[in-house]
């Protein structure tokens, strides 16, 4: 009998001819990619400390924001947790897209992206693993900073119960969403367009409406934050926050254009993919 | 019957804007062999093995690894191919190991640790496995290179300058490796180097590309007997320094 020419174990045959394609999505290939991040992070402390020290930072800033506001508007005094919750939501939506876009930025460093993609791994494979790190990097620096916000400013985000994990998750897919956008400039303009991963989501804050609602900006901005997900998250919050209602419809809208926003992202991508392919820069990696 | 070759390339063509890198190539590598490809710095070669590996689509031409078109439809066979460049680096800050359990387990590898031990050792690279990979030396780093590439015990094997930067000892090394390795397996090989050496040693076949164009091919002692000199080099510097028809030189000399 021949040699299954698919068991990846056996020894290579002089004759080897291909019977049948590998699975097109394999959680085994998705996890192996997650475990080089692992191994990274592992191995650099540094990274580790980044990953908790900024929103830990934000929340010690905006915790005494809000100790200050609770006492001096009425506002804030309705809802003490509003800046926290909305800091720390916003922060996820931030280390999301930078925890997406780092773990390509890692392979482009590293000039590693030609070993990778000469792999069994799929485009797709590869993105979800990028997924998969860029919430295990987000929760590794969320989490201790939502915890610490309850003794020392009185205030538990988790307080909001199931609606805390919707908001987070509309955040992640839109962060992803933004995150395959930069990657595919990225693989496009190389290391050079690095900065425009940090900056990318700051254009994006005032219209997200983080802590003021939607109303406070001008008609035609209003259209722009109505057309992304996270204005629709924000509104939901202060729902829950300051009504104690979780909005469906404001979380239907957000869970609708985040679908259109990651379809808009992973088309790009492909052509991007596509194109490197055709140009060489899955070779030619850096500035 | 004559076995069906591994690798076959026909018409291949690669464009970038106006520069034409790879014009035309075309050749076979059957199971057992190694192929060379032989050219001087911006000869092609590296072209032609990353639109092999599937990394670059051709303009032209078609390329077909065990019978599946690498264009349309590399997944199914990049699972028994693997390849070594210099120009490719692994994550510098993951140990030996780390890198390549990483990968044994992208090949799928149900025994990812044991194959790493396994061939560690066949590298003698063991004492290495716990250290970065930044902290090797030349030499270390390309027999990891060398490592990763053999992981999923490829039934193709693409080598790209595989003794570059390597003393003449560890470079002797990797060359009988690769024979044992081809002995026992029958991998199909396709090496593009600069080292004549190792051509003359390695290869059953060598394509001589210039101007991304194969411009002759043969056994490596029949073309040295074919173009009257004394060994392979300088059948390398003949050509090299020829003119070809059409070409910038040819023009050069004419004026």
């Amino acid at each position: 009998m021949p040699p299954d020419i698919n068991a990846p174990t056996m020894t290579a045959g002089p004759t080897a001819q291909v019977a049948q394609a590998p699975p097109a999505f394999d959680i085994r290939r998705v996890g192996a990619m997650a475990l080089r991040h692992l191994y990274i992070l592992r191995g650099s402390w540094p990274r580790v400390l980044e990953l908790i020290y900024w929103p830990t930072i934000q929340l010690v800033i905006w915790g005494f924001v809000s100790v200050f506001f609770r006492e001096h508007s009425t506002w804030v005094a309705q809802a003490a947790g509003v800046l926290i919750a909305a800091v720390l939501l916003w922060d996820t939506f931030f280390r999301g897209q930078i925890g997406f876009s780092m773990g390509f930025m890692e392979e482009m460093w590293s000039r590693n992206l030609a070993s990778l993609f000469v792999t069994p791994l799929r485009p797709a494979e590869f993105i979800a693993a990028m997924v998969t790190i860029s919430l295990c990097r987000t929760l590794l620096g969320a989490i201790p900073a939502a915890i610490l916000a309850i003794p020392m400013f009185d205030v538990s985000i988790f307080a909001m119960g199931f609606p805390l994990f919707l908001f987070f998750m509309n955040l992640m897919f839109m962060s992803w969403a933004i995150g395959l956008l930069v990657i595919s400039l990225l693989l496009r303009a190389g290391l050079g367009a690095e900065n425009f991963a940090w900056f990318v989501i700051f254009l994006l804050a005032p219209v997200a409406c983080i802590y003021y609602p939607v109303e406070t900006l001008p008609e035609f901005l209003q259209w722009v934050a109505w057309s992304m997900p996270m204005a629709y998250v924000f509104e939901g919050m202060r729902g829950v926050l300051f009504d104690g209602v979780f909005r469906t419809d404001l979380f239907l809208a957000a869970c609708g254009l985040n679908v259109v926003y990651f379809a808009i992202g992973a088309t790009v991508f492909g052509f991007a993919f596509k194109t490197a392919r055709r140009e060489g820069q899955l070779l030619q990696v850096g500035e | 019957m004559t076995a069906a070759p591994v690798i076959e390339v026909a018409g291949l063509r690669k464009e970038f804007g106006a520069v034409t890198a790879v014009d035309s190539v075309s050749f076979e590598v059957g199971a057992g062999q190694t192929v060379a490809l032989l050219g001087g710095n911006g000869a092609g070669k590296t072209t032609t093995l990353s639109m092999l590996l599937g990394l670059l689509s051709p303009t032209e031409g078609s390329v077909t690894v065990f019978g599946v078109d690498m264009i349309t439809d590399r997944y199914r066979a990049l699972h028994r191919l693997n390849f070594t460049s210099p120009y490719v680096d692994l994550p510098q800050r993951l140990t030996v190991a780390e890198n390549l359990t990483v990968y044994a387990r992208l090949y799928g590898l149900p025994n990812a640790k044991d194959r790493v031990r396994e061939l560690a050792a066949d590298l003698d690279l063991t004492a290495f496995l716990k250290r970065p990979v930044r902290n090797l030396s030349a030499g270390q780093k390309t027999r990891v290179g060398l490592a990763k590439a053999l992981l999923n015990r490829p039934a193709a094997l693409l080598l790209d300058e595989p003794t570059a930067s390597l003393d003449p000892d560890t470079g002797d090394w990797v060359r009988s490796y690769l024979e044992r390795y081809q002995e026992e397996t029958g991998a199909a090989i396709l090496l593009a180097s600069h080292n004549m050496g190792e051509v003359e040693r390695l290869a059953d076949h060598v394509l001589m590309m210039k101007q991304g164009k194969i411009v002759d091919r043969d056994h490596p002692k029949a073309l040295v007997a074919r173009h009257g000199r004394a060994n392979l080099e300088e059948v390398f510097l003949a050509i090299a320094r020829r003119a070809e028809p059409g070409s910038e030189q040819e023009a050069d000399h004419a004026a």
